[in-house]
């Protein structure tokens, strides 16, 4: 009995030592709990999609659940640093836990590849060289939709977001781009389901569209309501609430309605159409714009790993900054603060079939940076 | 701001607080009578909800889906009441809430277990969708005009029950004094089963009224359990008439501190600061009054001593 725990306790130390030594281990702290799960759940299955198919068995991976709280993504951070040793962080989902758990992960030599939060802060004043964003930068879509307002000829928007940071970097970004006049700009409670005051000042603004960022529920609950007051004034917002996970329960109050994306799953281009169709048969629905940012963000890993040993920073993150990988989005490079450079497509809900999805009707922004790019010194 | 519109905004604070009063009811029902802190009354309410939603994508009914909405919520209770609540009865709060807070989590990771992490779809039925026009030319809602009418009708009936009939008389002789009406033959244990189903059933019709316009997913009972909270210790905890008083009370405040603040605001700031210190502001009003509320009565509009 003795001996034989001996020899386990060795055989354990000497596979804990083998990883140690060669492979390379990452820790995803992301949401798989409470309100915001199907966000984490598919940056996870995105991701673990990616490794399974790169057959990297060198590459091994712990998941954490951080129930959407910044206390407790901290503990894991910590957690997945001092003791399990991993030596790159990623699958944040919320820009308020990514400001948690960032700036401490990469100070501490740490690597951090961002698959969703792109908080204007980590891409302007405390950017970090071992801080890479897949995603993009939180204005970006929200930029993308005040470019297509502007091209529509929109001259008074009635814009509404959340009352916290994302959404206020998403009020800035749409006036960022849009430039016409604004028939109201309302800042709603987070996570407010109700939004009967808001849709009547709208009816009695005079505006001639609508933009608003409300991800998640309230993205749902704000559309069926909206669709239901008889006020129908053309709507355009970001993808988030617009994405595969959610339009299901919204429904027809969706259809035809304008959203910005850096990805939709008719991208033409042959790593995209393997992935739409390797993660249909994998999990048996269709990939949200959250799982291909997972999976983007498993791929620039391996890439990089395929080329550079982590236990070198210098090479390794050159090899990331590289990003020499097939992404799904077609075209990606990393601009000088690792941001995504990329194109922003204006898409349109559809139905196919019964499925409500995106199809992309036009590109709102080519190869297009953030505005904090300039703030980044490194 | 023209007449209309707050004519408009009066409908919709009437209607938020008529929603939380079906949700607000059950639970100063269950407290009053039992002396019970129920944390997961909002998991009885997403219950009614998923059931709703469950029966009505299968069926296509929402009728079928209300009926299965109060069922479900209503089992629910009674079970969770046989088999945890009742050994609960005699403790003290604190542990109520530790109990029952756990029941949270196993409701929602039970939930999310059956039927998935992603929101579920229930939508308005056909025959109340769309806006009417009513006198003066607002247009509004035909649904949130049904939930007014469900929402009072259903006040007037609890109130009946509570006033008119033998149970209520027993409700009202348990508030009052739970040994003695035992001590008459009362069997209390069954009463308490009973108001427990009836209150779960009000909070579950209550999610699945409001998930046809919101979304029914995980978690979406905790915010309204806090709201719940708020307009019972407004109304006075036990009191029927106080949580109608309170719901509306609390509707009107909100409704109209999420409009009219900003515009105050921006009577003497620049717009964008005007707006975003109305907001924070507006998510406050509601909590103001229930600490105005308790500094002018302690125990609440209509509570007891």
């Amino acid at each position: 009995m003795k001996l034989k725990s001996i020899a386990l306790a060795a055989a354990m130390a000497a596979i804990g030592f083998g990883a140690q030594a060669e492979g390379l281990k990452v820790g995803m702290i992301t949401t798989l709990s409470g309100g915001g799960a199907g966000l984490g759940i598919d940056v996870r299955d995105g991701f673990m999609l990616a490794m399974k198919q790169a057959g990297r068995d060198d590459i091994e991976v712990v998941i954490e659940d951080d129930q959407r709280k910044p206390d407790v993504a901290v503990q894991l951070a910590d957690k997945m640093i001092q003791s399990e040793k991993v030596d790159v962080l990623t699958g944040i989902i919320w820009s308020n836990l990514a400001m948690a758990v960032v700036p401490a992960a990469t100070a501490q030599g740490k690597f951090y590849l961002s698959p969703n939060a792109g908080p204007s802060a980590l891409a302007g004043k405390r950017c970090h060289p071992n801080y890479f964003n897949v995603a993009w930068q939180n204005d970006n879509l929200h930029e993308a939709a005040g470019a297509y307002a502007k091209e529509a000829g929109y001259k008074n928007s009635f814009i509404l977001a959340p009352n916290y940071p994302a959404g206020k970097d998403a009020l800035t970004g749409y006036k960022r781009t849009y430039g016409g006049g604004l028939a109201g700009e309302v800042y709603t409670k987070l996570g407010q389901t109700d939004y009967a005051a808001e849709i009547a000042q709208i009816r009695a603004s005079g505006a001639d569209s609508v933009f608003f960022f409300l991800p998640g529920g309230m993205g749902i609950a704000f559309l069926k309501q909206y669709a239901d007051s008889g006020v129908d004034l053309p709507v355009v917002g970001p993808a988030f609430s617009f994405d595969q996970g959610i339009l299901q329960a919204v429904g027809e109050a969706a259809m035809g309605v304008i959203n910005t994306s850096q990805w939709n799953k008719d991208i033409d281009n042959a790593a995209n159409k393997a992935f739409v169709d390797s993660f249909q048969a994998e999990y048996g629905r269709l990939p949200s714009l959250y799982a291909s940012q997972g999976f983007d963000t498993a791929n620039l890993l391996i890439s990089a790993s395929a080329k550079a040993d982590v236990a070198d920073q210098d090479a390794f993150r050159a090899a990331l900054k590289a990003a020499e990988f097939d992404s799904v989005r077609g075209d990606f490079k990393f601009g000088p603060n690792n941001h995504p450079i990329q194109n922003i497509y204006v898409r349109e809900v559809i139905k196919e079939g019964e499925v409500y999805t995106n199809k992309i009707i036009g590109t709102a922004l080519t190869d297009h940076a953030d505005a904090y790019a300039a703030e980044c010194k490194m | 701001m023209p007449a209309y519109l707050i004519v408009e905004q009066l409908l919709n604070g009437l209607q938020f607080g008529v929603m939380l009063f079906l949700s607000a009811a059950g639970l100063t029902l269950i407290f009053g009578v039992m002396g019970l802190i129920n944390l997961a009354h909002g998991s009885l309410y997403m219950i009614g909800a998923f059931a709703a939603a469950a029966v009505a994508g299968a069926t296509g009914s929402f009728l079928l889906a209300l009926a299965a909405s109060l069922a479900a919520a209503a089992a629910a209770g009674v079970l969770v009441e046989v088999l945890v609540i009742r050994r609960l009865y005699d403790r003290d709060h604190l542990d109520q809430v530790l109990a029952t807070f756990a029941l949270i989590l196993i409701f929602s990771e039970g939930t999310r277990w059956i039927f998935g992490s992603f929101p579920l779809f229930l939508d308005i039925p056909a025959a109340l969708s769309g806006p009417v026009t009513l006198p003066g030319g607002i247009q509004y809602p035909l649904y949130r005009l049904t939930i007014i009418g469900v929402g009072l009708a259903i006040a007037a009936g609890l109130f009946l029950l509570i006033a008119r009939t033998r149970i209520g008389i027993r409700i009202r002789a348990g508030e009052a004094d739970r040994d003695m009406i035992a001590a008459l033959g009362v069997d209390i244990s069954k009463l308490y089963t009973l108001v427990f189903a009836l209150g779960a059933a009000l909070a579950g019709l209550s999610g699945a009224l409001v998930g046809a316009i919101q979304s029914v997913q995980v978690g979406m009972g905790e915010p309204v359990l806090i709201l719940a909270f708020v307009v019972i210790v407004i109304g006075g905890i036990g009191s029927i008439k106080g949580a109608l008083v309170g719901s509306l009370l609390v509707g009107l405040t909100d409704t109209f501190g999420r409009i009219l603040l900003p515009v105050l605001f921006g009577t003497f700031m620049d717009p964008a600061a005007a707006t975003s210190v109305g907001a924070a502001l507006a998510s406050m009003s509601i909590y103001v009054l229930m600490a105005i509320v308790l500094v002018l009565r302690p125990t609440g509009l209509y509570g007891r001593a």
